[in-house]
Order: structure tokens, then sequence, then C-alpha cells
């Protein structure tokens, strides 16, 4: 994209009908790390990649739980999804509290939906820079959501936002019909792999990523970073070429002699993996 | 009343006018309401009477309605209170059915939605005089429920209002046990309802019986109960007690 006379303002249209102001706070959501989501019928799983600014400072929070039944993963302005997702919660706990019933996701995401296409009809405001991965369950099962800072919002059985998320996507597309019968450990199995497909070469361990649960009958959490860590070790033999074809069927039969060692071919990550992120 | 409380606005503390504004007493009021959870659902009875006082002014008044797809209401107190509440599920259903998701207003929602629009009104010293009551089915789950004017609200097996209270709970604690048939409910029901038509002054022969199932809501056609007047003690009264009336 390029600067042009008409991408000054957000309520300037272009004459070829676009708002360049929203699609570049769309640019914003890419530049944020990945943050992955993917449903079975009755779960959803949300996951992310733990990017920190520095090897000093801990990482940023980027999945919140908005109820017991939805929670939410952000790519972009940490500071606008964190504002989004306070929203989130009052609108969730109001609604608990008159009608003492969890507030149906889709709903939820029609009001944030609705709030963010304010922001691209004032001309004293700026579109919201995040994009929300919005996982929840209500009466007809288990949801997933994109919201867009244009206000959009879309029904995902899977999805992926944020840097490299394309790496994710492409393979969550390979696999995402068998994901509605997917069983649960099945589901976080395959969120963590889509994870790894982001970090492109980096070894992956469960201090870089961070993954959530909730589902039928399991309120929304996290996952601890054993849990995570043992589902790693279930496929982590695999070296990074193969993760295609071997994340499918067994785990490391044939290749595990051939990778013994983790590919080193981190390259610039390697450095970090030595001082582990503090914990969230 | 002699005592006046004052209402904030958030400008000036007014007096007798706004006293006006507010509900101070109720005229037109129907009586009780008993209602019960049985195997399919929740049976509810109520007279068709509003009385204006002591003199019995309407009889043909329905103060049970059905809510959306899975509840029924019905009130004791103030009739026109029931009417602006009813507005105020009117509305509540128009916007739950216009998001057209698949969701659906329940029976628990609208008895909480009631508790805190009761509640609420009562903080501000203008209630809505009634006693509602709230039964429901939803995915094979019967609910009943009650809230009163003050914003007091639970959940029980049976409910009863106003004389009710008194005269029909007993009988219910009694004789009520779970997954009761139809006619045995309706029979239930109508030994309470005959108790009240005897006992409670406000109370008229001409009764409704409402039935909330899954498949929805029926409220049958107003009827009357068989009574009995021929007891021996009502042929001479005054036997005992020349003189008395």
């Amino acid at each position: 994209m390029f600067r042009n006379q008409y991408d000054t303002d957000v309520t300037t249209w272009s004459p070829t009908g676009r708002l360049f102001q929203v699609e570049y706070a769309m640019e914003a959501v890419k530049q944020g790390s990945a943050a992955i989501g993917l449903r079975s019928r009755s779960h959803v799983v949300l996951a992310c990649v733990n990017k920190a600014q520095s090897e000093l400072s801990s990482h940023q929070k980027k999945i919140f739980k908005v109820d017991d039944h939805i929670g939410v993963a952000i790519a972009g302005l940490t500071a606008d999804g964190r504002v989004l997702s306070r929203y989130m919660r009052s609108e969730a706990i109001n609604h608990s509290f008159t009608y003492e019933s969890p507030l149906p996701v889709g709903r939820l995401v029609v009001h944030l939906a609705d709030k963010a296409q304010v922001c691209t009809q004032r001309s004293w405001k700026r579109p919201y820079g995040v994009g929300l991965l919005v996982g929840g369950l209500d009466e007809s099962g288990a949801h997933l959501y994109y919201n867009c800072p244009s206000g959009n919002y879309f029904e995902y059985q899977a999805f992926a936002i944020g840097s490299r998320s394309q790496a994710a996507k492409t393979y969550l597309e390979r696999r995402f019909e068998s994901f509605g019968d997917s069983s649960r450990e099945d589901l976080i199995k395959d969120a963590i792999l889509a994870v790894r497909e982001t970090l492109q070469g980096e070894t992956l361990k469960s201090s870089l990523c961070t993954v959530s649960v909730l589902g039928v009958g399991e309120p929304f959490h996290f996952l601890d970073q054993e849990t995570i860590q043992k589902v790693i070790d279930t496929f982590e033999k695999v070296p990074e070429d193969e993760a295609g074809e071997a994340g499918e069927a067994g785990e490391g039969e044939a290749e595990a002699a051939a990778a013994a060692a983790p590919a080193e071919q981190g390259g610039g990550g390697a450095g970090d993996q030595d001082v582990a992120p503090m914990e969230m | 009343m002699t005592f006046t409380i004052p209402i904030d606005n958030g400008d000036s503390v007014k007096t007798a006018e706004a006293d006006s504004q507010r509900t101070l007493y109720p005229y037109v009021t129907g009586t009780s309401i008993v209602a019960i959870k049985y195997k399919d659902g929740v049976l509810m009875a109520s007279d068709m009477g509003g009385s204006y006082g002591s003199t019995l002014r309407y009889k043909n008044i329905e103060r049970m309605k059905a809510i959306g797809k899975h509840s029924l209401l019905g009130a004791s107190g103030e009739i026109s209170d029931f009417q602006e509440i009813l507005r105020y599920l009117d509305e509540l259903v128009l916007n739950d059915n216009m998001w057209d998701d698949g969701n659906s207003l329940g029976p628990k929602e609208v008895h909480n939605y009631l508790t805190r629009v009761m509640y609420n009104r009562r903080n501000k010293f203008n209630p809505l005089w009634n006693t509602l009551v709230l039964g429901g089915v939803k995915n094979g789950e019967s609910y009943l429920g009650m809230v009163s004017m003050i914003g007091v609200s639970f959940e029980d097996n049976h409910v009863a209002t106003g004389f009710g209270n008194h005269l029909a709970r007993p009988i219910l604690r009694d004789e009520w046990h779970a997954d009761l048939s139809f006619e045995d409910g309706v029979k239930l029901l109508e030994k309470c309802m005959r108790v009240l038509l005897y006992r409670d002054r406000s109370a008229i022969n001409k009764l409704q019986i409402a039935k909330i199932t899954e498949e929805g809501v029926t409220v049958s056609q107003p009827y009357s109960l068989k009574t009995f007047w021929e007891f021996k003690a009502f042929n001479n009264p005054t036997a005992g007690a020349e003189g008395s009336w």
C-alpha cells in the first residue's frame, strides 16, 4: 500500500470506494505476533506466540478470559485489545447479572463489531488497531469469530492472525474439515502445531506459546506449561521441514533417528531461548 | 400516608406533586396465583377477578400470559402494573427475536430480568405492586419461580401468592410430589383454588388453568368449581346463639 491523497482521515472515501485509514488499521493487526483459534463442536482452543519486548521483559498478555464461556485472543495494538477486552467483560457480566445466564457469544461479537464500526465513521476517532479472535460457547454450540478493525466479523472453524499467520493458516486449511469432530486433545495438539508453523524454524517450547481451552463442561482456562510441553514432546522429535506429513499420523518413527537433535537452524531467535520469558 | 418520602431526581427534593408520580397504594387488584411443577412442565391457576377495594368490579381479567416461547407469567396485585410489566416483557422478547440467532430467552432469564426490575423499582420507592409467578420449560428443564414487589425472588417446586401463601401452600407441601400427571396436577390445583374460593373474599368462582410444556403454553377456557353449601351448620347458623347473626 502506498500513501495517497485520500488516506488522511478515516472519514474520507477514495474514488475507488475504499477507506484507507481502516485498511491501514488492518495492517496493524498483521504486525502483531500470531494468534490462532480453532473449534470443534464442543470446544474452542486459542493459542498465541509469546512475544516479549526484550530479553529482560515479560511477554505481552494476548489471551484474555471474558467469562467462563468466552475467551479472546488479540493481535495488533495490545493496548486497544486490552480496552476492548474490558468492554467485553463488562458486557458479559452485565448480561449475566440481569439474566443469570451466559451472554451468547454471537451477540457479544455483534456489540464489538458495532463498536468498531463507530470508529470508522467519526472524524475525531480512529479505528481500533487490533484483531480479535473471540471463542465461546452458547446454546448452538462452540463458536469462533474474528473481529476486524473495519467492524466486520466472520465466523470460522479455524483462523490465524498476526505476523507469519499465513503459515499457520495453510496448516489449518489442510486440516480444518476434521476439527468439528476432533477430541479436545487433538484440537489442542493442532493448535500448538499451528503455532509452530508461525515460528518458522525456531524450536517450539512451551515457554514460547500460551494456550487456552474452553468447552462444554469446561470453563475458560489456560493450560499450564507442563501440559503444553507434554503435547509438544509427542511430536517434537520430527524435524521442521517434514512438519506437513509427519504432523498428521504417528509421531517420530523412522524420522526420529534422523532428527535426534532438534533442528538448530532457528537463526536469530535462538539466543532468546536461553532466557525463559516470565510466566503469565 | 402521613409522611412524604423525598424524591431526588437530580435537582431539588420534591414532595407532594412528585408523590402522585409514585405508586402509593394499589387500586385494581388480582388475588392469588397458585402454580406447581408437574411431569411435563408447569401448571398455574388463577381466577379472573379484579377487585376495586372490596368491590369485585371486573370479572374477566386474564392474569396469566405467555412470554416468548418458553415462559408463562402470572400476576397478583395491581392489574395496571401487571400490564406495564407485560409491555416491558414484550419489548424484551421483541429484541430477543430481532437477533434472530438461535438463542432465546428462557424462563430463568425472564425471572431474573423481572427480579432486577422489581428490585430497582423498590429502591426508588416506586414499586410495581405485584407478586409475579414465572413458570416455564426449556430444553426439557422445568422452571418455577416467584418475585415479589420488593424484589424478593426464589424458585421452588410449588408457589402461591397472596392468600394462596397461607391457604394453598400447606396443601401443596403435604400433597405435591415430583412427576405429577396432568390430571393429578389439575386436581391438586383445583383443591387449592376451592379452599381459596371459600375463604378468600376477593376470589371469584371463575378460574383458568394454564399449562406450559416444551411444546408451548395453553390457557384453558374459564370454568367454575363445584361448591357445597349444604352443611348442616349453615342451615340454622344461630342455633347455638339466639339473637346473633
